[in-house]
């Protein structure tokens, strides 16, 4: 891209200095407020996370205290093993179902339109009314498992969101539903987007309709692939609110994720050390994420502009 | 169109498609039952939900549930309905979204149209932080609220939401920025124009598209967000997703679902009327930025 001329400042002195400066005047706020608002309160909570902080914040330091205690919580090796098979799972079913839902509606569908619709609507919902709805549904005395023993299936038995062991696959279960549709139109873009003439001549070597997926047009999708894990990823290490409004991280800790260790640790046990610690870890695991795939992304677009 | 299964009108293909549009609206079926569940909850009186089943039509649907929802269900301590934690939504969203998405609109027209020397560092060092973890900045964030008089008001909520939305709107407005043609801003700089007067008669006319990417965006994220709200407006400015937490969690005699699924409509309307509006345009923009690369 060409950097456009600036025009020659025209007047002397301060008003001219002004004009020529104008475009980083306006961007200037923004850079304020990135560097305190994210850098500085990264460096802040940081530093929180080597201090003697309980119900409020104090600057005294504590060394690794914090880390040692957040790493010598059973809790928090809980809601790591919950992050990873809630993540795992998530993910997984997340992408296989939006993919398999592209693929089906690309097909030269009848009301596409409006079936695109119905599946992508609950990703302009909150998570909390995706929790609310869901934690009725599978309410085990009048939720799905009513619905089965009216139906006749009298011995139909689903308690899976207060049962320890099952209750963090509850929270997986309302995640797909809230965003494998969002995955799905990833997926449909990028299937417009593949070249006719690839299908024509797969056709004419007589591949099948299944070959021609499975050998050509999904290995295509690998860009896709890769927003879709990022995104989701990203969601994953973040889900909070979903947790809360489910199952409000419970029975007991069973269904803690990083994010409601964090809050609790910090809010309701006043330990601001220890979930300062919790949140640098989480910060840590987005970052070694997000970095590698930007720095891709921006080589990839100045590749194209050049 | 990469449609594949081919369309001659043989026995084997119309069987093809027959299980095509079986699977297409089962599985439609099952992303509305949760809205159908919804619905008919919030119309059915408790009795009927005690003895009936989730999927059940009401007998006798009535809106007492809504009534109750919005006016005297309790919210934690306070018995006054939900209509107030609604409002402070609003409040809280509208100047949110117009300022994050007018701040945007100018990082993006800087950093495209009147770059300079290490404005790529700048946009990277700002698109990192749409990718943080919310919960590295809410005891700072908490701090610098309470000092600046801001703790548990709707402006300090605008604040936090301008903030940490400016990463998205630079983002959204620079990508589309970056195709917009340099050649008509040289135009208009050769007229004359300045800086200003180039945004706003060169880019803003032609800017429709991205912003209501943006808006809907930014929209639906900060009416949806519960961290924040939870955080720093858990009392009477707190914002509706906190408020549809409260009713649910508030430990009555008797849970009523039907109010609990009222109150869920009334915190998810705003955002599926814009996303049954305008999702089209949503869906559009966001997929040529999301798919390419």
């Amino acid at each position: 891209m060409s950097t456009i001329d600036r025009p020659a400042a025209t007047r002397s002195g301060i008003v001219g200095w002004l004009q020529v400066q104008l475009p980083k005047i306006v961007l200037s706020p923004t850079c304020v407020i990135t560097l305190v608002f994210v850098y500085g309160f990264i460096i802040w909570t940081t530093y929180l996370s080597f201090s003697r902080s309980r119900m409020f914040p104090n600057l005294k330091w504590a060394g690794l205290k914090p880390h040692e205690n957040l790493w010598a919580n059973p809790v928090w090796y809980k809601a790591i093993e919950n992050l990873v098979i809630f993540g795992v799972l998530y993910i997984g079913i997340a992408t296989v179902l939006g993919l398999f839902l592209a693929i089906l509606l690309d097909q030269r569908i009848r009301q596409e339109g409006l079936i695109r619709t119905i599946y992508l609507y609950p990703m302009a919902l909150s998570f909390i009314v995706t929790g609310t709805v869901w934690k009725w549904m599978l309410n085990p005395g009048l939720g799905l498992e009513k619905l089965m023993h009216d139906i006749g299936w009298a011995g139909f038995h689903f308690d899976w969101i207060v049962n320890s062991d099952m209750a963090i696959y509850t929270v997986v279960i309302a995640g797909v539903w809230q965003s494998s549709g969002f995955v799905m139109a990833m997926f449909l873009a990028g299937l417009r987007a593949v070249d006719d003439e690839i299908l024509k001549a797969a056709s004419i070597d007589g591949a099948g309709p299944v070959r021609t997926y499975v050998k050509i047009i999904i290995p295509m999708m690998r860009p896709v692939f890769l927003s879709s894990f990022v995104i989701l990823g990203h969601l994953a290490i973040k889900s909070f609110d979903l947790v809360i409004a489910l199952t409000g991280g419970g029975p007991g800790f069973a269904t803690a994720l990083p994010a409601t260790f964090m809050y609790e640790q910090t809010f309701t046990r006043n330990h601001i050390d220890v979930g300062a610690a919790s949140a640098v870890m989480m910060l840590i695991t987005v970052a070694a994420v997000m970095v590698p795939y930007l720095y891709s992304e921006l080589r990839a677009e100045k590749g194209v502009q050049r | 169109m990469s449609a594949y299964i081919p369309k001659e009108r043989t026995w084997y293909h119309t069987v093809l498609r027959a299980l095509l549009y079986t699977i297409l609206i089962l599985f439609a079926l099952i992303y509305l039952t949760p809205l159908y569940v919804m619905v008919v909850t919030s119309l059915k009186s408790l009795d009927e939900i005690r003895n009936g089943n989730l999927m059940l039509p009401p007998e006798d649907p009535g809106l007492a549930a809504w009534v109750k929802a919005w006016s005297t269900a309790c919210v934690s301590v306070e018995c006054s309905g939900i209509h107030r934690y609604f409002f402070n939504s609003f409040k809280m969203a509208i100047p949110a979204v117009a300022i994050s998405t007018i701040m945007g609109a100018f990082n993006g027209y800087v950093l495209t149209k009147w770059r300079f020397k290490g404005a790529d560092l700048i946009f990277v060092l700002i698109l990192f932080g749409c990718f943080i973890p919310f919960q590295i900045v809410l005891v700072p964030m908490a701090t610098v609220l309470g000092k600046l008089g801001l703790a548990q008001t709707t402006p300090g909520l605008i604040l936090v939401h301008v903030t940490y939305g400016l990463c998205f709107t630079t983002l959204f407005f620079r990508n589309y920025y970056a195709a917009f043609p340099d050649e008509l801003i040289k135009a208009a700089k050769l007229d004359g124009a300045g800086f200003f007067n180039v945004f706003w008669r060169v880019l803003l006319p032609n800017s429709l598209p991205i912003i209501v990417v943006t808006v809907i965006w930014q929209f639906t994220n900060i009416w949806n967000d519960f961290l924040f709200g939870a955080s720093f407006a858990s009392g009477n400015a707190a914002p509706m997703t906190v408020a549809l937490n409260n009713v649910v969690a508030t430990s009555t005699s008797v849970k009523e679902y039907n109010v609990d699924m009222a109150s869920a409509i009334y915190a998810a309307l705003p955002t599926l009327v814009v996303y049954v509006v305008a999702g089209r345009y949503f869906v559009r923009g966001l997929m040529a930025g999301a798919v390419k690369g």
